[in-house]
């Protein structure tokens, strides 16, 4: 009897190991993509031009990240880009004008970030304020503050080896900011799936109230939640300044909204409690590789802007369209 | 009586079928004008199918329905209300901010000249209020109108349509006595009128108080049908069940230990409830009985640690315990089985192992880490202890209303606790899965556990408990003995 039980459990352990989740779609998506531009393209199918894409997506994955814990608890974080503003220029004027080193100017900033996503997990819960009202609040205050710091001038220069994080590739194919970025979604990932914590993230947003009859500190991990994905931001902020070399009060406008693409392209659903981190890096790869296929083809930045916005249409109706059946 | 009364609505052969699975075959009914019309049966006899049939929400797979003689096939729930047939469902399905007369002529209002004619709006709701014995104006909002008064509200939206054919489905699940009775006056007004009626209810009693005629249903067919009302209870149970019924609840164990729960001058921050006192023993049942509005949910709250206390004192065990959130009542062996079992006991669209893991992290997970394998293994143990029809994967929504149950309550017994609250336990499960319910009560019991039960069902409460609380008006209205409480004294204290 015993035995029955795990030998079909091991059976579908394999297939376990490989279900994305509610991600299947999205990932067949990506490899069409890819195949097409294969294609179409004689430049795409390169490890030069895969290396550019994971270049390029390092700030949004690492952002992206933090969206998929406040998204899987049923929120909404619109701060995130005037949060990655904020932890430029607070490393940038720590850095430049004040002589800090370098790690401490990061620290800080990350703090600082931390600060801000607390101040909204604060405004969630004890307050009551909408996820959408009180992220957009701080959306406008951390642009400010970020703005303040050097009344909107940009501070350049930085030394080299902060700029090498994200120029030099180790071991021919390797940049710091993008070990950082596979760091940050693997913990990321263990931690959703394999840690009591992360799973609480699921049963917050299935449910607050069956998650707080459970015994869960709904208050407590919203707060969290909003922090990491603060610092998220502030981490993606950081990864933007090495790799430009320089901070501007300016940089990330409008990044929340490529960053709640991506993590609602990868499945995790608006609703709260169901999606994870496979999902979410597929939906990052997803803008990447059109970004960068759609650069190769020549296509203008506007009518790129229409092909984003069609394929998010296309992700969610079609995710919709399954559950439905 | 009312055999000689016109045919409004008739059903011949209705059957479904989902891809292979069929859920209803040839069922034959007629509905008559001015009858109540019993629809009874488990949790998935088919009850719901049948009703979503006729009120234009699901297509029948095979079969034909006429309504006065004319052939009759809604394909949309608004084509039967425009016909005359409607259901008012379980859950209520009204617009909270909006005010009663807009919730009762949402999308059909009244026009004159382009506009709304808000005059004609508030005046014809008003007819059916009055119709239906409502006191109350009908530009009052929606929101903190009592659930009785909602549904009647929803009656009278579907009686403004013309409706000559209500089902009702379950109209009295979260009604109290009054309440109850006010709903039946209502029933037999409208059933004098010339409506024809079909009422879904698990509360037999009741069903000998309204029906004309009694309907069973089971596994998708027509399994009974009584030409009058008051047919005696077990004889419907065991038509319902397919079996005969030995008993209904189990021999409950008189109580051997101590005081293990000890609430003194207990009073609820919301004013719910004022000034209880109790204790119970260790495997002793304490029922808590009282209609609704009593105060009965919010007083097993705050002993929860679910709801704030403004005054007095909870004993666990003799310590006096400061209780500010679930996870303090939890950590102290204080558990509750929520009254509303899809919001506030399960996630259903997460793993029936996920919903049982989310209360007992800290024993699933080993520092902290969770496991496929370790989840799986303790989810596993408790169905099979509960006798769980389903699989730990399996998503909770899968479960029939009394396995999802037995789900709730398997999350917490696995932490092995010293006071289970159990609020409204078998309230929409079938009368098969209510009896293993009440024998996990009384196993708790046996094992030493000290447990309440609130319900709204009379019968479930004087059948369980030891002593039963009963509670009027947020106040202490008195403390039974099992020997002394009958269903008259019960109701004389709820009412007082």
């Amino acid at each position: 009897m015993e035995d029955v039980a795990s030998a079909r459990r091991g059976a579908a352990g394999i297939p376990r190991l490989f279900s994305l989740k509610g991600a299947t779609g999205p990932l067949i998506g990506l490899i069409l993509l890819c195949l097409f531009l294969s294609f179409t393209s004689d430049r795409f199918l390169s490890t030069r031009n895969f290396l550019n894409i994971l270049d390029q997506v390092t700030v949004l994955g690492i952002m992206a990240v933090g969206m998929t814990f406040v998204i899987l608890i049923g929120g909404i974080d619109l701060a995130v880009g005037s949060v990655l503003a904020l932890a430029m220029m607070v490393m940038g004027y720590l850095a430049n004008e004040l002589g800090l080193p370098m790690a401490a100017a990061i620290l800080v900033a990350l703090v600082a970030s931390a600060g801000t996503g607390v101040v909204s997990g604060f405004l969630i819960t004890t307050f009551r304020v909408p996820a959408f009202i009180a992220t957009l609040a701080m959306m406008s205050v951390a642009r400010g503050l970020a703005n303040m710091i050097t009344d909107g001038q940009q501070i350049v220069g930085f030394p080299d080896w902060f700029n090498d994080l994200a120029s030099i590739r180790h071991g021919g194919f390797l940049t710091v900011t993008v070990a950082l970025a596979i760091l940050v979604f693997l913990a990321a990932y263990l931690f959703l799936r394999y840690r009591s914590a992360g799973r609480m993230l699921y049963a917050v947003g299935g449910s607050n109230e069956v998650a707080r009859l459970a015994g869960i500190d709904v208050r407590l991990v919203t707060i969290a939640v909003y922090a990491a994905s603060a610092v998220c931001a502030g981490l993606a902020g950081i990864v933007l300044a090495s790799r430009l070399d320089s901070v501007q009060p300016s940089s990330g406008l409008g990044y929340e909204l490529d960053t709640i693409a991506a993590v609602v392209i990868g499945g995790t659903s608006l609703t709260g409690g169901s999606g994870g981190i496979p999902g979410t890096l597929i939906g990052v790869l997803i803008i990447g590789v059109l970004r960068n296929g759609l650069n190769l083809l020549n296509v203008s930045p506007f009518v790129q802007q229409i092909v984003i916005g069609i394929v998010i249409a296309i992700a969610v109706a079609a995710e919709t369209y399954r559950n439905r059946k | 009586m009312t055999s000689t009364n016109p045919v409004i609505l008739s059903l011949r052969g209705i059957g479904k079928t989902y891809g292979t699975i069929t859920v209803l075959q040839g069922v034959d009914l007629d509905i008559r004008a001015g009858e109540v019309i019993a629809l009874l049966g488990e949790n998935g006899a088919g009850k719901s199918t049948l009703s979503g049939i006729i009120a234009g929400s699901r297509e029948p797979s095979t079969g034909a329905m006429t309504l006065d003689g004319q052939p009759y096939a809604p394909a949309s729930p608004r084509q039967a209300i425009d016909t005359g047939v409607a259901l008012i469902h379980q859950e209520l399905k009204l617009l909270p901010h909006l005010t009663i007369a807009e919730n009762v002529f949402v999308g059909r209002w009244p026009m004159k000249g382009g506009k709304i004619d808000r005059a004609a709006m508030v005046r014809r709701a008003e007819e059916q209020l009055q119709r239906l014995g409502l006191m109350i104006p009908a530009t009052r909002q929606v929101e903190g109108l009592s659930t009785a008064q909602q549904q009647l509200v929803e009656i009278a939206k579907a009686l403004a349509l013309k409706a000559r054919v209500l089902i009702l489905d379950e109209p009295t699940a979260s009604l109290g006595g009054a309440e109850t009775d006010l709903l039946f006056a209502q029933i037999d007004k409208l059933r004098s009128e010339g409506v024809g009626i079909i009422y879904i209810s698990h509360r037999l009693e009741e069903i000998r108080r309204i029906a004309n005629r009694i309907v069973v249903l089971r596994d998708g067919q027509k399994v009974a049908e009584f030409d009058r009302g008051d047919v005696p209870v077990r004889q419907v149970v065991e038509a319902m069940v397919g079996r005969s019924l030995e008993r209904m609840f189990p021999t409950i164990p008189a109580p051997k230990g101590g005081v293990m729960l000890s609430v003194r001058n207990l009073t609820g921050a919301n004013g719910a409830f004022r000034n209880v006192s109790f204790d119970v023993r260790e495997g002793e049942i304490l029922g808590i009985a009282g209609l609704m509005g009593a105060g009965r949910t919010e007083l097993v709250r705050a002993i929860t640690g679910a709801d704030p206390i403004a005054s007095g004192e909870v004993r666990l065990g003799g310590q006096p315990l400061a209780l500010r959130s679930p996870a303090d009542a939890i950590s102290r062996g204080i558990v509750m089985v929520p009254e509303d079992r899809k919001l506030q006991g399960l996630i259903v669209e997460h793993s029936i192992g996920e919903n049982l893991g989310y209360a007992n992290t800290d024993r699933v997970a080993a520092k902290g880490w969770i496991t496929g394998r370790g989840l799986a293994s303790f989810a596993d143990a408790s169905i099979r202890r509960f006798g769980v029809k389903g699989r730990a994967e399996q998503p909770a929504s899968a479960l029939s209303g009394g396995n999802q149950q037995k789900v709730v309550i398997a999350k917490w017994l696995a932490r092995n606790p010293r006071v289970v609250v159990l609020d409204e336990p078998t309230r929409g499960i079938d009368v098969g899965a209510r009896s293993s319910i009440y024998d996990i009560i009384v196993e708790l019991a046996a094992s030493g556990v000290a447990v309440i039960v609130v319900s709204s069902d009379l019968e479930e409460v004087l059948g369980v408990s030891n002593r039963i609380l009963v509670l009027s008006h947020g106040n202490q209205a008195g403390i039974l003995d099992r020997s002394e409480a009958t269903d008259v004294r019960v109701m004389e204290l709820a009412t007082s």
